[in-house]
Parts: C-alpha cells; structure tokens; sequence
C-alpha cells in the first residue's frame, strides 16, 4: 500500500487531530492541552504509528478520540494498568496516559502509585481541575479543603492530595507540574517528560470553566502569576515575585523566605534547584498547603524531580533474556511430556 | 536398590488389588501434601492411574495438632481405571489424633489406619478436643480397623541420631518415613523419592541425606517390622497405550497456554494477581521466561485483567487467571474486552464462595456470573474443564476461540481439579489444532479508510496492532458505529451492535464439536448431564448403574456457552435429565431456560467433591 506520509516529510500538528468533532465546553483548560500535545508531537521523532494514547474515564479521557494516533478510551481509574501491559508486551509504542484528577488519584489510585514505582517508560498526564466536571460538579480528591460542591454543599471535611508529593511518596521518577494558561511552558514541560526515560509524572492545572472555574488563575493572571508561582528551572536559584525579588533558601532543611532587596540576601545565597534532589524535591513538592515556620510558599511549577533508574520492561526483556541465554527455550514437546513419563504398550 | 534384596526372615503375604484409596493425614505443617505427591508420581510411574484430591486448610500454618489445621491428601490408584479420588479410603495415614477425627468417618471398615504415636500423646488427644482421659488408639472404638501404631517420631529421630541435624530438621523428615514405609507396603520403588530429594535439596545435601535416610528406614521398618504382614500390589493400569505423564490441572492450564502461544505464534502475556486456588498457573508460567512468556504479577485483580487487555491490544495471546472473589472484580474489565472485541483468556478456579467463603475448597458456582456477571448485555463464550488434564485441552481451545474470534473467553475450572492430578496421555505438538491468527495490516475501508469493526463472515472484527502503519484508530468502552467504531449514541446503532456482538458469540457453536454421550445410549430413560470436576464421579456412577442394569447415559459439556447445536435434540430423547453439580443448580437454570425441559438437579455445596455413591444413589431413584 502507498503511504500517504513519506517517511522523512515532516509531519505537522494537524496530522495528529482525528477529525472528530471536540465536544468539550467552551472555554476548557483542556482545548489548550490538546493543542500543545498536537504541536510538539511532530518535533519528538516518533513514527505516527508508534503512539498509543490510554485514557480512563472522565472529561479528560475524551482526548483519545481527538488524537489521529492509536488509543483506547478505557474504564474509570484503569488506564495506567492497560498502558502497563501494553507497554509490557510490546515496549517499541510511545505510550501516553491521559486521566483526570479523579480518574487518577481516586478510583485509579492503586493503579496510579504502583505505576510510579514500576516505572515504566510511559507519560502520565493528570488534568487537574480539582473537581468532578464529567458527573456535574462533585468535590475530588484533590478539591481544596472546606469546598463546596453539589456533594458537599456544605462543604468537604476532608484532606485533598497533594499530587507531586503523591507522586513522589510512590517512587516516580519524574514529577513536574504545568499548567493549561502558559502554552510555551506546558510545550517545555511535554517534551522533557517524552524525553525522560521512565513514568513521566506531568500534573496539568487545567481549569473547568463549568464547574471550577479561576481556581488556578492566580498562576497564570499577569497581577498574581509572579507572587503566586515559583517557576523552576534546573541548576537556577529559586527566585520569584513581581520584580523577581523574592528568593527560597535553605536552612538546614528548612526553605526561608527571604527578600533580595533587603537584609543582605543575593542571588548566591538561594536554593539552587537541582531536579536530581530527592530531599530538595520532597521539600518543594510540600510548597502546596505546608507551612515552614508560619510561611507559605509559592505554588512550583516545573520539573520538580527528575531520577533515571531502570524501566520495567526493559528489565522483563533483560530477564527473559538472560534466562533464555541460560537455560536456553525449552520445545514444546519438552513441555508437554515434564520430566518423568511412561509408556503403556 | 540395595534395600529391596534383603531377605526378611519374617513371613509376608502379598496380596493382589484393583485399586486403592490412601489418605494421608496430618498437622500443615507435616508434609502430607508433598509426600501425597511423592506417593502419587511413583504410582503413576508405575503405570497405575491415578486420581488424587489434595485437601488443606486456608491457613499456612493453623493451630498445631488442632482439627482445623488438618491437611489431607487422597490419592486412588489402580490397575483399571480411575476417575475419582474415591468415596472412602482403604488406608488412612494419622499423623496426629486430630487427623483420625476429621479422617476416620470415611475410612472404610475394615481398613488400615497407620497411626503415628506420638501424635496421639495427651497433648494432642487434648488439641484434637477427645474428651479427657480418652485414646482412640487404646478404647477399642478402633476394633473394626486393622490399627498400626508405629512410632514415627522415635524412629526417624533415632534413625538420623548421629546426623548432626537440629531437631527441627530432625522432626521435618518424618513423613519421609511414613512415605518410605507406604511404599514398602504398596510394593513401589523409591527411585523417584530419592531422586527427588536429590534435586530438591541439591544446595543441602546433609538435609538430602537425612530424607533418603529416613526414607529407607520406614521402608525396611514396613519389611522387618513384625506387625507389617500384608504387602499390596497393583498392576499397572490397562489404559490406552501411548506415553503417558502426571498432571495437575493448574498445570496442564499453565502448559496449554504455553502451547496455544506457539502453535499461534503469538507472544504469551499473563497478568494476574496471586489467589487461591488459582494461584499455581502464575508460578508455572513465570518459570517459562526461557519461552519468551510475559508474567505481570499486577497490584491487584482489576489491573491484572487491564495490564491483559493491554497486551491484547498490542497483538499477545493474553491471559488473566483469578478465581472468585478476583472474578468479582474483574467483571467491569471484563465488560470492556467484550465491547473493545479484543481477544483475552481468563480462567476462573472456582472455589467456595460468597466473599471470601472457603478459599481451599472446591465448589462450581461462579457458572452463572461466568454466564452473565457483567452490565449491560455482554455474552462470553463459556468453557468449562473436567478433569486435570483435561485443562490443557479446554485452555487450548479457549485460545484458539479468544483470537480466531476476537472475544474474551472464560474457561471455569475448580480447587478439585486444579490440584488434583491424574495420568495424561500428552499429545504430540503436530496433534495439536492450528490456530489462525490474522491481523489487519491494510486499510479495510475505501478511501485508505481504517474500519475495526468491519466483520468477516462470522461476525469477527479485524485484529490491528498499534504499530501499523497508517491503521491509527481509537476504540473504547463507549457504544460504537458499526464498522467504523467511531463513538456512537444512535439508538437503532446500539441495538444492531448489541446484537452483532452476540451474534458472533452464538455462531461459534459452528466451530465447536457436538455434544456427545459419554457413555450409555443416545436415548433412554434417564440422562445424567454434567460439566465442570464432577466429571469423574458421573461417569464411574453412571457406570456403574449400567453395569447393573439401568437405562442411564452420561453427557458431560465442555462447551456452555454457546451450547453444542445438537444439545438439545439429544436432550429430548431421554425421559428425564439430571444435572449435578456443586451448587444449587446453575447448570440446571440455564438448560430450563434454554430448552424448556424439566430437569432435574442434584446440588452438593459442601466445598467438597461428589461421591460416586451420591450421584449412583440418586441415578437409582430415578430410574
């Protein structure tokens, strides 16, 4: 058959829409993750066929269908354990996980944590609107504290999750978070995650316009962005505020909120992020809802943590072929007679 | 062997049997299983067929010396036929007194009970709850039984005095007497043992030693002792000839699917999560790395049925393996490989249920959530196995349905028949049933358009692999149109989808072999219609009334659903149909309903097997 596409034409990000009416409502954070994963696809060099989208239930897992790429539209809370065997048998695909803040830390919980720790080399996109959007406007594991929803109408009594730290707790090898209002940041935040070799953890704060609408505004309006968000970067210091004079440091292991502009603090004295930190990045995955000392700390966005270590199905084909080397591929006709027959004449 | 040259001076007579039932019993922590199992392959080897029930508790270790914490293992062997672990047993091994509580009631009179002293000192008179100051073995309430104390403990202590080992180790060793002392008794060789133990305890050859040791010690025991008199021989079994080996039937389910992977040159996957009974297919499995198969050990049942349908997806022979309580959980999964149409195996070892009910025991009554267990309306070809090896079949053609007709499949096997073993006359690989597995490489629609769920002519979708070049599509659990499966909400569409889906499970009755009698004639007054573990016990109760005269046949489904075509018509040509099974009539439920006949059940749900005693009673009365 003639392939339409030739191998070295580049492919744009129109090759990656299905064609599909996109049913989302007007205004979705979602729209915005959609275009982003479209446009750097074509820049990651992975043949089109390669790429399997797996998707669970809610309004994020509809982005399956949009994508002109392999994919299921699976179950409530299940996508992470089908990428997990389709990656297992078959570890050439370029597999992408996408789910909701309630598809991933609620219903698929155990599938999320188990997930981290395997590592395997997959991509992981949570959008995060801290809400049931899909089931009209329930409270979710990640709603802030006190929310009122149609099922909480007087508000939650319960601790949300704090996903980094979740993540990071469950043995992930690469936790970042990004958001649906800064496109170019988001475009960064995919392409590393592609480029990291293990479970990519992206948390995307995506805004419901329905349902939770502003709840991550303040990281993104002009007015509050630069107060509210501590953007990092790797091997720089942890600077933030309107006139970037505000800087994290390290007390022992106690971040301190220092201003640059007085008591004598520089530029040296910051926290230099280093994505291969584990305690650093435990300490910046808690700049969430902890206070150290009576401070509260900007909202980190960015590669939080960053650790190569072995992928799980390269080690499953490691070990079956070392055993293989070993003992060598029994014949069927070996396995059927075992070890110890006897003949009946 | 050395040991059997030597002369006893003592007179020994050896009696000539057809069969014998022995049940060794004891504490968990005695090693009843393994010496059953060591006891069973020499049998085997010696041409005996041979049926076994291994029957333990859930827990690793109960209580020492309680009832609860007695482990038995049965094994019927013989020189004609066998097809059950048998009703009652001939020789009863008591570890301990608990084991003669729980064991004597079926121990047939007049039969031998090897009773190990010190088991039945007053510590464990007392665990096993006698009242006090009672001894069975000193009360005469024995007096119908041939009684032999032995003192295994004594014995095997004395005889590895000078090994060096700890009392522990010391302690360990002494069912290898009573093995060694069994096989002395039943006239069999201790080849296998040792070898056995050689390669068992390789790393450790003073524990290796110790075991041979005691091993030939309680066989010279049994050939000096003068209370052992009897010796019993059974001539190997007049079975079909050809090669023949042991089998349970979690392994014959393992190896089958090992053989249905290659014979369709598909990658084996497995995904499961560790239960009882089911348990020992995922230990198989994952010893055939040097196959190439895939084991997943999952975080837990529903992503081991998910991590499955993944690797379906990506073009593997793809297998979950659960039993009842996983079942439970899979069904949601199990829903959505029956509306992605995606090809998947999984085998349900029924045991006990409700809830977590007896893990140990065996039961078959997860036939009806196997049938309908999932929302909406999502039939399932339905498979059941009906003895250990006959797993390895069953399993194969579950396969072959799974890809050649891009559905899930669910194959009931149960506790009885999943550790239970019998002799098997293994195929030859060329024997073995192709399998055909085609996948989609071109675009099936006009225009270079992809269609996956385009049908052939039995209603089967195309099998397309990520990968492919230009076939990018995306399936889901939401309704699909036809052909293009593009999501769809138009009602006439859901409707004609429903009913494709079930069309295609139905036309597999095309492919599958009619139901066929068992034994007796195609009509008559009385059928006896079975499936599932209680294989054994119809067709030796079946038997046996024909022998005696009765107008009974026996047919047994492997096939449940779609039911063989010819079911019926051989339905309606007996008077009357009895179903037994180990429920409280499933079976019967769905041939009512499906055939409109008044059938007749008979329902055992004890968690243990049907006797031959219960069906041929019940065959009598209708007869």
């Amino acid at each position: 058959m003639e392939t339409l596409i030739l191998d070295n034409e580049k492919l744009n990000p129109k090759d990656f829409s299905s064609g599909m009416d996109v049913k989302w409502c007007p205004g979705c954070g979602d729209y915005s993750i959609l275009k982003q994963v479209q446009t750097i696809f074509p820049d990651l060099g992975v043949e089109k066929e390669k790429f399997v989208f797996i998707s669970g239930i809610g309004c994020s897992s509809r982005f399956t269908y949009y994508m002109d790429t392999y994919g299921i539209h699976s179950i409530h809370g299940r996508a992470a354990a089908i990428a997990s065997g389709v990656k297992a048998a078959n570890p050439d695909l370029d597999v992408w996980i996408v789910s909701g803040d309630g598809d991933a830390f609620s219903i698929g919980g155990n599938h999320f944590i188990h997930l981290m720790r395997k590592n395997f080399n997959v991509n992981y996109l949570v959008f995060n609107n801290q809400i049931y959007s899909l089931t009209k406007g329930q409270y979710s594991p990640t709603s802030e504290r006190g929310k009122i929803t149609k099922s909480s109408p007087f508000g939650t009594i319960e601790e949300p999750f704090n996903p980094s730290e979740l993540a990071l707790g469950a043995k992930a090898s690469f936790v970042s978070r990004t958001l649906d209002r800064d496109p170019k940041h988001m475009q960064s935040i995919l392409k590393r995650a592609h480029q990291h070799k293990g479970t990519s953890f992206v948390e995307v704060y995506q805004n419901c316009p329905v349902f939770n609408d502003g709840t991550f505004f303040a990281y993104s309006d002009k007015e509050t962005k630069k107060e509210a968000a501590l953007f990092l970067e790797n091997a720089k210091p942890l600077i933030f505020g309107n006139n970037d004079d505000k800087g994290i440091r390290l007390d022992g292991l106690t971040p301190v909120l220092v201003d640059l502009n007085s008591n004598g603090y520089s530029v040296d004295d910051l926290w230099i992020h280093d994505e291969k930190d584990k305690t650093k990045a435990n300490l910046i995955s808690r700049f969430f809802d902890t206070s150290f000392n009576g401070t509260y700390f900007p909202r980190p966005f960015g590669v939080i943590y960053a650790e190569e270590r072995p992928v799980y199905e390269e080690n499953m084909e490691h070990q079956i072929e070392e055993v293989e080397t070993k003992k060598g591929k029994i014949p069927l006709s070996k396995i059927l007679s075992g070890d110890k027959t006897w003949n009946i004449i | 062997m050395e040991i059997l040259k030597k002369l006893p001076e003592k007179i020994r007579t050896i009696k000539n049997v057809d069969k014998i039932v022995v049940r060794f019993s004891g504490d968990s922590g005695d090693g009843m299983q393994l010496t059953g199992m060591q006891f069973t392959d020499t049998a085997a080897l010696a041409g005996n067929d041979i049926s076994t029930f291994p029957d333990y508790p859930s827990e690793i270790r109960a209580p020492i010396g309680t009832v609860a914490g007695v482990s038995g293992f049965q094994v019927h062997f013989g020189s004609t036929e066998i097809y059950t672990a048998g009703d009652s047993f001939d020789v009863l091994v008591a570890m301990n007194a608990a084991a003669l509580k729980v064991d004597l009631p079926r121990l047939k009179k007049g039969g031998i009970i090897i009773a190990n002293l010190q088991g039945f000192d007053k510590k464990n008179l007392m665990l096993a709850q006698y009242p006090e100051g009672v001894n069975p073995l000193e009360d005469n309430s024995l007096e119908n039984y041939i009684v032999h104390e032995v003192d295994i403990t004594k014995h095997t202590k004395e005889c590895l005095a000078d090994s060096g080992l700890g009392i522990k180790d010391i302690e360990r060793s002494k069912n290898m007497f009573v093995l060694g002392l069994l096989f002395w008794k039943f006239d069999k060789t201790l080849d296998n043992t040792i070898q056995f133990i050689k390669e068992k305890f390789s790393k450790k050859p003073e524990i290796a030693d110790a075991n041979i040791k005691v091993l030939k010690a309680g066989w010279n025991y049994g050939d000096s002792a003068e209370i052992f008199t009897t010796q019993f021989k059974i001539a190997p079994a007049k079975l079909p000839s050809g090669t023949y080996r042991n089998i349970t039937g979690n392994h014959a389910a393992a190896i089958g699917l090992i053989a249905a992977s290659e014979k369709s040159g598909l990658p084996l996957f497995l995904g499961s999560y560790p239960i009882t009974p089911a348990t020992d297919i995922l230990h198989d499995l994952s010893k055939y790395k040097s196959n190439g198969v895939k084991t997943f050990q999952a975080e837990d049942e529903i992503a081991a049925i998910c991590s499955s349908i993944g690797a379906s997806y990506t073009g593997s022979l793809a297998v979950t393996t659960t039993s009842g309580p996983g079942m439970s959980l899979k069904t949601e999964a199990l829903g959505l490989a029956a509306m992605l149409e995606t090809p998947l195996v999984v085998i349900d070892v029924q045991r006990g249920g409700p809830s977590t009910g007896l893990p140990t025991k065996t039961e078959q009554s997860d036939l009806l959530m196997a049938m309908h267990g999932r929302h909406g309306e999502a039939p399932l070809p339905v498979l059941a196995t009906s003895s250990p090896s006959d797993c390895f079949e069953t399993v194969y053609e579950a396969c072959k349905i799974a890809v050649e007709h891009m559905t899930p499949v669910i194959v009931l096997s149960d506790g009885y028949i999943a550790n239970g073993s019998e002799p098997w006359r293994f195929p030859a690989e060329k024997d073995l049933a192709s399998i055909n597995v085609k996948f989609l490489n071109e675009a099936n629609g006009p225009d270079g358009k992809v269609l996956p769920y385009k049908r052939d002519e039995n209603f089967v979708r195309p099998w397309i692999k990520p990968g492919t070049k230009s076939l990018e599509h995306r399936i889901g659990g939401l309704e699909k149109e036809n052909e293009t499966g593009n999501v769809s909400y138009n009602a006439k569409n859901h409707e004609i989808m429903t009913k494709l889906r079930a069309d295609k499970v139905k036309h597999i009755q095309n492919f599958i072999p009619p139901a066929k009698v068992d034994n007796g004639n195609e009509r008559g007054k009385l059928l006896v219609l079975g499936w599932g573990s209680t294989y054994g016990a119809i067709k030796t109760a079946v038997k046996e009334a024909i022998d005696e005269g009765f107008d009974v046949a026996h047919i047994h489904l492997r096939y449940i659903n779609p039911l063989p075509k010819n079911l019926g018509w051989l339905l309606f040509r007996f008077e009357k149909v009895l179903i037994p099974e180990m429920n409280s009539g499933q079976l019967l439920q769905l041939i009512r309903g499906e055939f409109l006949i008044p059938a007749t059940g008979l329902s055992k749900v004890q968690g243990l097997p049907f006797t031959t005693a219960e069906i041929k009673e019940r065959i009598i009365r209708m007869s």
